[in-house]
């Protein structure tokens, strides 16, 4: 999940009898399954929180694409260059579908943007993460993307029109991503003892990670009620996290790799794998600031946004002046 | 004056000859850079033959609020529709 501890805003849900007459109308039409326009009627904590939710995804498809980045010039084939380079750019897409929706609630890009670079605002814990080996790609598009479809399909029926719009894209460009990832495993898991043993090697050190992406245990999880009731949030955290281990674990024994939780069973009552959770203690300090990566993830992204203002104030500063010509030649 | 580029939208026509139609927004400093962006970010996979892009300041768009006025008055014109008229299927195709 690319938005996890997204704080909802306001007191929890309220009882019919404490609501306004606006606030009626407009539960009622969530109710109905009916979508919220940019210029509806909103109350101001669906709003704030859909920015925090929103801004947070956005921000996570944007710093996503550096652990891939890393690898882009060392590619093993110019085929495999080109796929992911692609990869990379359907991201920065991504990115960009997000901004655009998260905009329509009246925050701009400016400031989005601002809110990531001074940590104001998060993004996935999962790309605090390093990508070691060439094998890193295929674990990241098959789990890390794996992952994150788990959570985006269910929110293409989010009830703000421009999320959900935004999700439908992503969601039809994602399935590429996993099945990229997962063609490079197999072919490392299929070939020399070294290039399985770096499967082996990327798969465990994801494993974990990938499970964190979902969010704290229910059990731990801020109230997510009203994120619910708003149809901003769909599915509980673990909820997810079961489908995506119960769609993983014949995924690793298909590539004849070993699960890195040697604890996992199928649980016939259950119908789904009993697992490990991931360690919690970790995760909070990875979200912290305390991961691998943060602070390599910040720079870059800050290094980024000052190394081209120039550039954008640059093609600004010619727009305006061929307007101002044109103005004068009519 | 902001230094945030302005915001377009991005509408494209489909391989089938539809209209064009929203398929979402950017930025761009002009309409040149906003047509190269569409270009990039909103035709990947052969999605369209066309593009138009319109600043977004200039589109005028219709209230929540007029609703209403706007649309009701076509509810009761139901003959509008052809499944109003009853024609015997002997009349033939029609
Ligand atoms: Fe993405
Ligand atoms: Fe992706």
């Amino acid at each position: 999940m690319y938005a996890q501890m997204v704080k909802t805003a306001g007191t929890g849900v309220k009882k019919p009898k404490d609501m306004t007459a606006e606030e009626k109308a407009f539960q009622a039409k969530i109710d109905r399954n009916e979508k919220i326009e940019p210029k509806d009627w909103m109350p101001d904590d669906y709003r704030a929180t859909l920015i925090r939710q929103i801004g947070q995804h956005a921000h996570s498809e944007i710093v996503g694409q550096l652990p891939e980045g890393n690898w882009l010039t060392r590619a093993p084939t110019l085929e495999r260059k080109a796929i992911l380079l692609a990869k990379v750019q359907d991201e920065a897409g991504h990115g960009l579908y997000l901004y655009s929706a998260c905009e329509t609630l009246g925050v701009s890009r400016d400031e989005l943007t601002e809110m990531l670079l001074n940590g104001k605002m998060k993004y996935s814990s999962i790309f605090n993460y390093p990508t070691l080996n060439w094998a890193d790609m295929g674990a990241v598009g098959w789990l890390v993307d794996g992952a994150a479809i788990m959570n985006q399909v269910p929110l293409q029926r989010t009830s703000y029109g421009p999320y959900s719009r935004a999700m439908v894209r992503i969601c039809k460009e994602e399935s590429f991503h996993q099945r990229q990832g997962y063609a490079i495993m197999m072919k490392m898991a299929a070939g020399t003892a070294d290039q399985k043993r770096m499967a082996q090697d990327a798969l465990d050190r994801l494993w974990f990670p990938s499970l964190m992406m979902f969010g704290p245990s229910n059990k731990e999880s801020v109230h997510s009620e009203q994120s619910m009731a708003w149809r901003i949030k769909i599915n509980t955290n673990d909820e997810l996290r079961q489908k995506f281990v119960d769609q993983t674990v014949p995924q690793i024994e298909f590539l004849g790799l070993t699960c890195p939780d040697k604890d996992i069973k199928w649980n016939e009552e259950k119908g789904g794998y009993d697992y490990t959770d991931p360690d919690w203690s970790e995760f909070f300090a990875v979200l912290k600031g305390n991961g691998p990566c943060n602070k390599d993830r910040l720079a870059a992204r800050n290094a980024a946004w000052k190394n081209g203002a120039w550039v954008r104030d640059a093609m600004l500063a010619h727009a305006r002046k061929k307007a101002a010509r044109k103005a004068v030649a009519a | 004056m902001s230094n945030e580029w302005p915001l377009w939208e991005v509408f494209i026509r489909g391989q089938h000859g539809m209209s064009h139609r929203h398929v979402g927004s950017l930025h761009a400093a002009d309409a040149e850079s906003a047509m190269m962006n569409a270009r990039d970010v909103y035709t990947r996979r052969n999605e369209g033959v066309s593009i138009w892009v319109v600043e977004a300041a200039h589109i005028a768009a219709s209230a929540p609020g007029d609703k209403g006025p706007l649309f009701e008055p076509a509810n009761s014109k139901v003959y509008r529709h052809p499944t109003f008229f009853d024609i015997p299927d002997d009349a033939g195709a029609m």
